[in-house]
């Protein structure tokens, strides 16, 4: 073993000139903490007791070990930053949604979810788009506002549109090839009564500036001599 | 065909090209063949060149170079502003400038009257064929 390296040690009182101090004996004496040395301590320099370290429980070897070193994945702490909301983007724009079954619908948002996504509806009664999650990416926001104050929208959050995962049932083998039939994708009941109540509120403001519920049963599409680049939305 | 619209001290023209585009300036002097001093009540005067400018049929009576306080003066007096606005050429740059500031909704509404229109033409059409062809 290489002898251990000595690191000189700094003075806390470093010298002006030879035999002359930066700080005074007075300052020294509180520097040091002196002044903690009192017969009530036990005239020595109070310190805590070392914590009595918890023996770890003794863990048994394992049995097998992996025959290859596997690396262990760093700890990743990273947090996501939130994402940021465009500006033309604000509770009750109309927007135009640009990709998937629903592209060229002018829809109305309703809030942001935590993931970042966008919760619009059509309202569906109007040109059928559910209450569902967009992208902002997939989105142009128009200068068309929906007045949507009243309508609750607490009980949405990216839980509510999640997959619902069902326990896998142990079949036996007499039903293997006929469990399978009756099970279709339904709506469920109560997500069709949220859609109505969210819908109807909605309806009645849309349905009193005119002219805007056929904008929003009409899809978008670029004609002829359109540049969409030179647009105002 | 002669020509109606010269370069000259007073004549009107639209700058076409450049960080002035679409100005009305007025032409105070000319320098040489490609370049004239060139005026406008919210403008420098600087010199530009004839490439950049388009003539209009609009004249103001001036002299040369003449102050902004007189040139603004002879503009009024010659009512360049509402000329410009009533004819074709202004009034198309207006309507121009007027379709690209509408947002989809507007444009939207401007579809939809234009169908009402052409809807309401053609029943007039319509009962018109009627009473000719009795």
């Amino acid at each position: 073993m290489a002898p251990k390296q000595k690191t000189q040690r700094v003075s806390r009182n470093p010298d002006l000139i030879r035999g002359v101090g930066r700080y005074s004996r007075s300052q020294m004496y509180h520097k040091r903490g002196l002044w903690a040395i009192k017969a009530k301590n036990g005239g020595v320099f109070p310190r805590h007791d070392k914590k009595p370290t918890i023996s770890a429980a003794v863990e048994k070897p394992p049995k097998f070990y992996p025959a290859d070193d596997v690396k262990k994945p760093l700890v990743n702490k990273r947090n996501h930053k939130p994402t940021k909301l465009r500006a033309s983007i604000t509770p009750g724009t109309v927007l135009i949604i640009l990709a998937g079954r629903f592209k060229g619908k002018r829809v109305v948002f309703l809030k942001q979810l935590s993931s970042g996504l966008l919760l619009v509806t059509g309202p569906f009664k109007i040109n059928g788009v559910p209450l569902r999650r967009v992208n902002q990416s997939y989105v142009i926001g128009t200068s068309t506002k929906v007045d949507i104050s009243g309508v609750s929208l607490d009980k949405f959050d990216d839980k509510y549109f999640g997959k619902i995962v069902d326990k896998k049932k142990k079949k036996g083998e007499g039903e293997f090839f006929e469990a399978e039939k009756d099970e279709k994708n339904v709506i469920p009941q109560e997500k069709k009564d949220d859609q109505k109540t969210v819908d109807t509120l909605l309806i009645k403001s849309i349905e009193g500036v005119p002219d805007l519920k056929t904008y929003l049963a009409a899809r978008f599409s670029l004609k002829a001599g359109m540049k969409p680049h030179e647009l105002v939305f | 065909m002669p020509f109606k619209r010269f370069v000259e001290i007073g004549r009107v023209a639209l700058v076409n090209y450049g960080k002035d585009y679409g100005r009305l300036v007025v032409i105070v002097d000319v320098i040489d063949q490609n370049r004239a001093l060139v005026d406008a009540p919210d403008m420098v005067r600087s010199q530009m060149n004839f490439k950049r400018l388009s003539l209009t049929d609009i004249k103001i009576d001036i002299n040369r170079v003449p102050k902004k306080k007189t040139l603004i003066e002879a503009m009024e007096k010659a009512d360049v502003k509402n000329k410009w606005e009533n004819s074709s050429w202004g009034r198309k740059l207006i309507v121009q400038k007027r379709r690209a500031s509408l947002n989809d909704f507007d444009r939207f509404k401007l579809m939809l009257a234009k169908i009402k229109k052409g809807g309401l033409i053609r029943q007039e059409l319509a009962k018109l064929k009627k009473e000719s062809a009795v």
